[in-house]
């Protein structure tokens, strides 16, 4: 397509708002040609989140488009190719590389730069700011020789930064404020001070009122000195104090820009020079500049509306914001510092929790205008709403912040929200737009609805709202929505486990013939496995083919198609009498060792054929299976504890055994794993265990829902000092609870994570037994651990099951050839494929 | 009872020798509903029993992705309204049709399939 009689946009910029500006456009019309010159060497990428950058995302993750997109959409980039000059008069820029490019309209997105304040000393090594990747890259690299490492300023950014410190390894940074509590736009100083508890518990050190003089040290930072003559020992500092506009280029060029930075605009986001815009944060439109994103956006709306002869114009923008900050919700919202006498407030302070919510209303307590909240955040979005669309108040409002006492939620729902409300404020998406898609395109899920309207692309702190609209609408069209395990079932997995209860069938063929169709798949036939297991405690090698490879074979599939081993060994406990025979198992049938992290032995490279052999050898010697292939508990792994260790406080070991033996064999949606410490050094590291178990003076913390793995989370605590009866009753509810209601293939933390109501909600599940289901939750534990049977035991014993343990059928003794090893170290090892 | 299946995109070729109906095993060597492994003609055999609709099929063992045998150990099942008979390599989970050999999880993989024929009592690939 010629694009040379079009009208030519350039873009100067390349950020999250100057990528925005270019997808409206691109969206609204073909009728400009496009080009984009930015400064730093990458495509846009999400600025807002960029300290997921130090949590494992990487640059390609944060990217905002596609590759390729630019070449698709026809708008030429020039990344690493900052604009130099603007020649109004000739109405071409001149870039860095040379490029001379003429323009009908020029939009400057040239964004902030971190504001550093004039301090002394401020150049010196290991002084940095928190803003691009690349500003990121070398925080990184200087972090790994750092100790005391110090964020400067406290709002927003400047926690996201300590945030990114500390994901860094960097332990008890400080943060340091200039004003008399944190986020000081955001937050009052009551919602301060619990944010300061809370983050202080997370490992941050926060100094208040800190005027900082000077930057000492040699050539790379030691100290700060402050005003009030107190100095702090530093080998790292990152700045993050605010943003200053990048205005240089507009000042450049001759156009107008206010007193104290920003490129000046009227309501067209238009310039002094008619031909230019100005959008983002280097922009200072209705009379402030806005450094959030959303507000970005709609300037771009405003631009794209211009030059599509709209009429759209920018008065000001909503600054309310949600944010979790190191794991604290934060939100404000609405006019949240008003007070007596033009209007009332309500504040509700628990500092047991950490939680602080405040709202101001009308005098009248008719209207919502706005409030803090902190450590609970879960009701900003209808907050938020109710401010935005003047909903009317419930009688009490004080409901709004307490929850209701009666049972029903408190205030509006989001179903009765008016259809213009936005929902979606960095897409302009409305209420109406998403009941529409759903209704009338059949989106039933957020990221259907993220493909169909973009609500949730940009912040997505929209998200929850979304999804209640979605589950909203459908249940008024009158469905039910459901989370079907696949194209073979119209079920849930709970669904389809409380059929199989009730109905009391025991195999997949009976399954499928009653409530699904087709042959079944990879997905459903383990997830119907692993419920008919969990119902009835069968072996599972009655129904071998519905099993994956793994569970069907009894053993874990590995690189070249050998199978690993992996007896039990409770609590991680083995007597050399056993070790031996480990040895000599491993050294007949030449396999692999290697310790595995839940305490147990690994014996890799077993030919199909030698497994029932080996498991004879193992069993006969008192091993049983370890359960490493299944969707089943794996190990309680535990530390020494009092038997030995001079700072243990119980037996550790005969508590993780005790465990491990009463749950081994269930099978469950997922894997699961325990942990026994017998204090609170914490040895066995039980808080990355689906349960943990610590020693306290007075009997056993338990936690649950923790895991390592690619996203690792800490477990909750769920009960304090309860002896060890306690523990089994509450563990044996907690199992049967996430046994019975996860989906196919969640881990403890993942249910947890959805469930409503979170880990308030599951204590009083299993301690409160809210549900009133705990006793019988227990027997049916109890008849599931009553029936345990080693499966491996079985195999061996019975020889038609043995039988099936071959390559080729039609040649039982005969290896599979493409079997080989290489060596390494003295043992096997796969060959690469 | 003798069936036929059309599962037949690349005739048997063997090195060195010609294919025809070979005697593979006993039908109830292969599990219902499921798969298991022959050697033959030098070849590596995977034989499915769709034991639900009657129905078996055979192709090469090798799963193409990484070069593994190990599709006969494989979940089997259907796909679509049109119920494709289908294999799961237990490795990564790509998925074969058992008709055309086609990859169904949208890769560009594709694995030899073979005629199967069942008489009394006996699988016969055409190999």
């Amino acid at each position: 397509m010629s694009a040379s009689n079009k009208p030519v946009v350039v873009v100067i910029g390349n950020g999250m708002v100057g990528h925005k500006f270019c997808e409206r456009l691109m969206a609204a019309t073909s009728s400009f040609r496009i080009i984009v010159f930015g400064e730093e060497p990458r495509p846009a990428y999400d600025r807002v989140h960029l300290s997921e950058y130090f949590n494992g995302k990487s640059a390609h993750d944060l990217s905002l488009s596609m590759a390729g997109w630019f070449d698709e959409q026809d708008v030429e980039l020039h990344i690493g190719d900052p604009v130099r000059e603007i020649d109004r008069s000739a109405r071409v820029v001149h870039s860095r590389k040379g490029i001379v490019q003429p323009y009908d309209m020029l939009v400057l997105a040239t964004g902030s730069a971190a504001f550093v304040p004039d301090i002394s000393g401020i150049e010196k090594k290991g002084v940095f700011v928190y803003r691009t990747i690349e500003d990121l890259d070398l925080i990184r690299e200087y972090a790994k020789g750092a100790r005391n490492a110090a964020v400067m300023g406290g709002g927003l950014l400047g926690l996201e930064a300590a945030k990114a410190l500390l994901d860094l390894g960097i332990s008890n940074p400080y943060v340091i404020e200039f004003a008399s509590r944190l986020m000081p736009r955001q937050i009052d100083s009551a919602g301060s001070h619990i944010l300061e508890t809370r983050l202080k518990k997370l490992g941050l050190q926060i100094l208040l009122n800190k005027s900082t003089l000077a930057v000492e040290g040699g050539e790379g930072i030691h100290a700060l000195r402050f005003a009030d003559d107190t100095s702090l020992d530093l080998d790292m500092l990152v700045i993050s104090a605010g943003i200053r506009p990048r205005d240089e280029l507009a000042r450049l060029a001759g156009l107008q820009v206010g007193t104290r930075g920003g490129i000046l605009v009227n309501e067209k986001m238009q310039t002094n020079d008619p031909h230019i815009f100005a959008i983002g944060e280097c922009a200072l439109a209705a009379g402030m500049i806005y450094g959030l994103v959303a507000p970005g956006y709609e300037m771009a709306d405003v631009v794209v509306s211009q030059l599509t002869e709209g009429n759209k114009t920018f008065t000001g923008f909503d600054m309310s914001t949600k944010l979790k900050l190191i794991g604290v919700d934060v939100a404000s919202f609405g006019d949240a510092f008003i007070s007596d006498p033009d209007s009332r407030t309500i504040v509700f302070e628990d500092r047991h929790k950490g939680i602080y919510k405040r709202i101001n209303i009308t005098s009248d307590g008719t209207r919502l205008l706005g409030g803090i909240l902190i450590g609970d955040a879960a009701a900003y979005n209808i907050l938020l709403q109710t401010v935005n669309n003047r909903l009317p108040l419930p009688p009490d409002p004080e409901d709004l912040v307490l929850g209701s006492r009666g049972g029903a939620a408190a205030g509006a729902g989001v179903m009765d929200l008016p259809d213009e409300a936005l929902i979606c404020s960095c897409e302009s998406v409305t209420k109406a737009a998403i009941c529409t898609a759903v209704t009338e395109k059949g989106v039933e899920t957020v990221e259907g609805m993220k493909k169909c309207t973009k609500a949730g692309t940009g912040c997505g702190g929209c998200v929850p709202l979304v999804k209640d609209l979605i589950a909203g609408t459908l249940k008024a069209n009158g469905r039910y929505i459901r989370n079907v395990i696949c194209e073979h079932f119209d079920q849930s997995r709970q669904e389809l486990l409380d059929l199989i209860k009730l109905h009391e069938v025991k195999t997949y063929d009976e399954v499928l013939g009653r409530w699904g169709k087709g042959d079944g798949c990879e997905v459903c036939k383990p997830a119907v496995a692993s419920i008919l297991a969990s119902c009835w405690n069968d072996n599972i090698q009655k129904q071998p083919v519905i099993q994956d490879s793994n569970d069907r074979f009894l053993a874990n599939i590995q690189k070249g198609g050998t199978y690993s081993v992996v007896p039990r060994i409770p609590g991680g406990e083995i007597t050399p009498e056993k070790l031996i025979v480990l040895g000599k198992v491993a050294r007949k049938y030449n396999l692999y060792t290697k310790i595995t992290g839940g305490q147990r032995i690994d014996l890799f490279g077993a030919h199909v054929g030698d497994l029932p052999d080996i498991w004879e050898e193992l069993i006969e010697a008192g091993f049983e299976s370890g359960h490493a292939y299944g969707k089943a508990l794996r190990t309680v792994k535990s530390c020494v504890g009092s038997t030995w260790c001079r700072f243990g406080l119980h037996d550790s070991v005969s508590f993780a055994i005790e465990v491990e033996e009463r749950y081994r064999g269930i099978r469950a949606p997922h894997k699961l794993k325990g942990g026994v410490s017998g204090c609170i050094r914490e040895c066995a590291e039980a808080q990355s265990k689906d349960f943990g178990i610590i020693a306290t003076e007075k009997g056993w913390n338990l936690y649950v829902c923790g895991n390592g793995g690619s996203k690792p989370q800490h477990a909750q605590l769920l009960a304090t000092d309860i002896d060890s009866a306690a523990v089994i009753r509450y563990l044996d509810r907690f199992l049967m609870f996430y046994i019975l209601t996860a989906d196919p293939l969640t881990r403890t933390a993942t249910w947890l994570n959805k469930m409503e109501g979170g880990m308030s909600y599951l204590k009083n599940v299993v301690v409160e037994d809210s549900l009133g289901m705990a006793a019988h939750w227990e027997a049916e534990m109890q008849t599931l651990v009553n029936s345990y049977k080693c499966e491996w035991k079985e195999v061996v014993e019975d020889p038609a099951l043995r039988q099936r343990f071959v390559h080729f059928v039609n040649a039982p003794r005969k290896k599979d050839p493409s079997v080989t090893f290489d060596n390494m170290r003295g043992q096997i090892k796969a060959k690469e494929w | 009872m003798e069936t036929n299946t059309t599962s037949y995109n690349k005739p048997g070729a063997t090195a060195g020798t010609a294919p025809k109906w070979r005697f593979a095993c006993q039908v109830e060597d292969i599990p219902s509903d499921g798969g298991a492994c022959v050697s033959l003609a030098g070849e590596q055999i995977a034989i499915f029993n769709f034991s639900r609709r009657g129905q078996w099929y055979a192709t090469e063992n090798r799963c193409p992705h990484k070069q593994q045998m190990a599709l006969s150990r494989g979940m089997t099942g259907s796909m679509g309204e049109q119920c494709e008979p289908k294999v799961a390599c237990p490795f990564h989970k790509k998925t074969f049709s058992l008709v055309t050999g086609e990859c169904l999880t949208g890769e560009d993989y594709k694995i030899r399939t073979y005629p199967v024929k069942v008489k009394e009592g006996k699988l016969y690939i055409w190999v």
